[in-house]
């Protein structure tokens, strides 16, 4: 494991942000830390930082106690925490170059990450010009320059358009399956995660409500056809004369759990057949909230 | 070791284009261009002084106001502008998650102000010698050239130096804590206007309050009496003010180091 956490507690003031958590994250994953805003996923990013101390529990990362092999640790991680931390007076190249000198890389580097975030034709704009795409972009060629074992990273496509989303998104994948890294990231996004992670915890209230692989996970969360119908009352009546199993009607929809694409297809037909208007017939994953639901009962 | 010298190229890297830096260099500047000028236009009516009596006149000029307002004023700024540089960028998180110790980073980011203190006060030494000089040889009519107070100059700011530690420490920490300049600013402008008050009246135990030592530091050295010109310097760096600006330079840095460890990274 290249991170796992005991019992990792966390206090502020009276709330308890942290419960009781532990992680286990494989090497050679991508780790999706997944919860709506507020869980405690910065908190818990913190404490693996050492930013914030535990109130209880141990975190160990690469089997080190983070506690006695501080700074060993840290220099085997790149993080990006909350928005990116740039001096907005310095240009990308020289917010590259100030992080080069302290971590003692040599300046090629500073290039070679420029060119792999695509800011090499903006390197010499001030930082505090740059667009939030741009600065997350800049953020995380900081976390890369160092060349870290284990990549931590909160939230890094907000603020992103959706070609940068895909570009950060292929760039982890790159970075796992190419050169061995294992990545940590913490996103509100159960669509976004389920693109790229290979593992998958989910947190809420400081609490872990589930953790293990994306096939776990998956398993949890069924995916539902959505069917928008004229009168839907009576769409879903057939469907349940005919051993379909509807599991919620609206006035403009019904859902029905997913099983395959003739399954579908087959659901489309009998509504048509029996002179009941669709309006449309589509595959829907479970939003996070459902998901969270579905957990707790499961329980 | 290698962790406060990188930390502290770095801290040199982030604020060489900022006003922080460069007021260290253009403040001595700027006052010396001043002062010269000044000389340069009135210098008919200085001809008749002896050289040593110009010299003290055109250094006394600016250390006159050095103590009670242009040092404490500087160091309120300094104090802020280094660390300014992390809240407005919100760098502090990753400072403290640099594979570098957390002491090297704090004591790098105070002796950068410690060092620009340095150089500022060792530019004040310079430009004061170099415009004297200067002077003698545009106005050969003034005397400059025929008194040397170089090492007395130098041991005044010394003296300066290590009385302004004191007042350092206290708005280094303050500027830590707080983002908005407004705060440590307002402290530290009240502060150093109750010292100017403390040393100027006097008063037995304003050796003990950091923000009379400059003006302290100047007064004692400094002498107003108008009798014999030899005996208006009187210099004794090592006096207990400098203890006590030293000793509570020493406490407050320790203590901020305690107290960044527990604040900064929420």
């Amino acid at each position: 494991m290249v991170i796992s956490t005991e019992g990792l507690s966390f206090t502020f003031g009276k709330q308890q942000v942290v419960k009781s958590l532990a992680l286990q994250v494989p090497e050679g994953s991508i780790y999706g830390f997944l919860g709506p805003n507020g869980a405690g996923k910065t908190t818990t990013i913190k404490l693996l930082l050492n930013l914030l101390k535990p109130d209880a529990g141990n975190i160990n990362i690469f089997e080190q106690d983070i506690k006695t092999n501080r700074i060993s640790i840290l220099s085997q991680i790149g993080s990006l925490i909350e928005q990116p931390a740039l001096y907005q007076h310095l240009t990308g190249r020289e917010n590259l170059l100030n992080r080069a000198l302290l971590l003692q890389v040599p300046a090629k580097r500073v290039e070679d990450m420029l060119d792999l975030v695509q800011l090499t034709n903006a390197a010499n704009k001030k930082a505090g010009q740059y667009s939030l795409g741009m600065k997350q972009r800049l953020g995380i060629a900081l976390a890369l320059l160092a060349d870290p074992k284990l990549l931590i990273l909160d939230e890094p496509t907000n603020g992103l358009d959706p070609n940068g989303i895909i570009e950060v998104r292929e760039l982890l994948k790159k970075l796992v399956a190419q050169h061995g890294k294992t990545v940590f990231i913490s996103s509100h996004l159960l669509a976004e995660i389920e693109r790229m992670a290979t593992h998958v915890g989910i947190i809420n209230n400081g609490a872990m409500l589930f953790q293990g692989s994306i096939a776990d996970l998956q398993a949890i969360s069924k995916p539902l056809v959505r069917v928008e119908a004229e009168n839907t009352v009576d769409a879903a009546n057939l469907l349940t004369r005919n051993h379909v199993n509807v599991t919620e009607v609206t006035d403009d929809h019904l859902l029905v759990p997913y099983i395959s694409k003739q399954q579908m297809g087959e659901i489309n037909a009998l509504l048509n057949k029996n002179a009941q208007t669709v309006y449309s017939i589509s595959k829907q994953q479970k939003d996070l909230e459902k998901l969270f639901l579905d957990i707790t009962q499961s329980a | 070791m290698k962790g406060f010298i990188l930390s502290f190229r770095s801290e040199f890297y982030k604020s060489r284009k900022t006003l922080g830096f460069w007021a260290s260099i253009i403040l001595p500047l700027l006052i010396g261009v001043l002062l010269f000028t000044g000389f340069y236009v009135k210098s008919e009516r200085l001809v008749s002084l002896p050289p040593m009596v110009l010299w003290l006149q055109f250094a006394g000029a600016i250390l006159g106001i050095m103590g009670s307002l242009i040092l404490p004023m500087y160091i309120i700024f300094i104090a802020y502008s280094v660390n300014s540089i992390e809240h407005r960028a919100d760098t502090w998180k990753t400072l403290f998650n640099l594979p570098i110790p957390r002491w090297s980073v704090y004591a790098a980011k105070y002796f950068y102000a410690v060092f620009l203190v340095f150089l500022c006060l060792s530019l004040f030494v310079l430009f004061t010698i170099g415009f004297g000089n200067l002077l003698s040889i545009v106005k050969p009519e003034l005397r400059f050239d025929n008194f040397h107070m170089e090492s007395e100059l130098a041991q005044i700011y010394f003296k300066l130096f290590l009385s302004s530690l004191g007042i350092l420490s206290i708005q280094f920490l303050l500027s830590l804590l707080w983002a908005d300049f407004l705060k440590p600013m307002g402290i530290g402008f009240i502060c150093t206007i109750a010292g100017v008050v403390a040393a100027s009246k006097g008063w037995e135990y304003s050796y003990l309050y950091p923000y009379a030592h400059p003006m302290e530091a100047i007064s004692s050295m400094l002498k107003n009496n108008h009798g014999d010109p030899s005996n208006r310097l009187q210099i004794d760096v090592f006096t207990k003010d400098v203890s006590v600006s030293l000793i509570i330079a020493l406490v407050v840095f320790v203590a901020g180091y305690f107290i960044v460890q527990r604040k900064s990274v929420k």
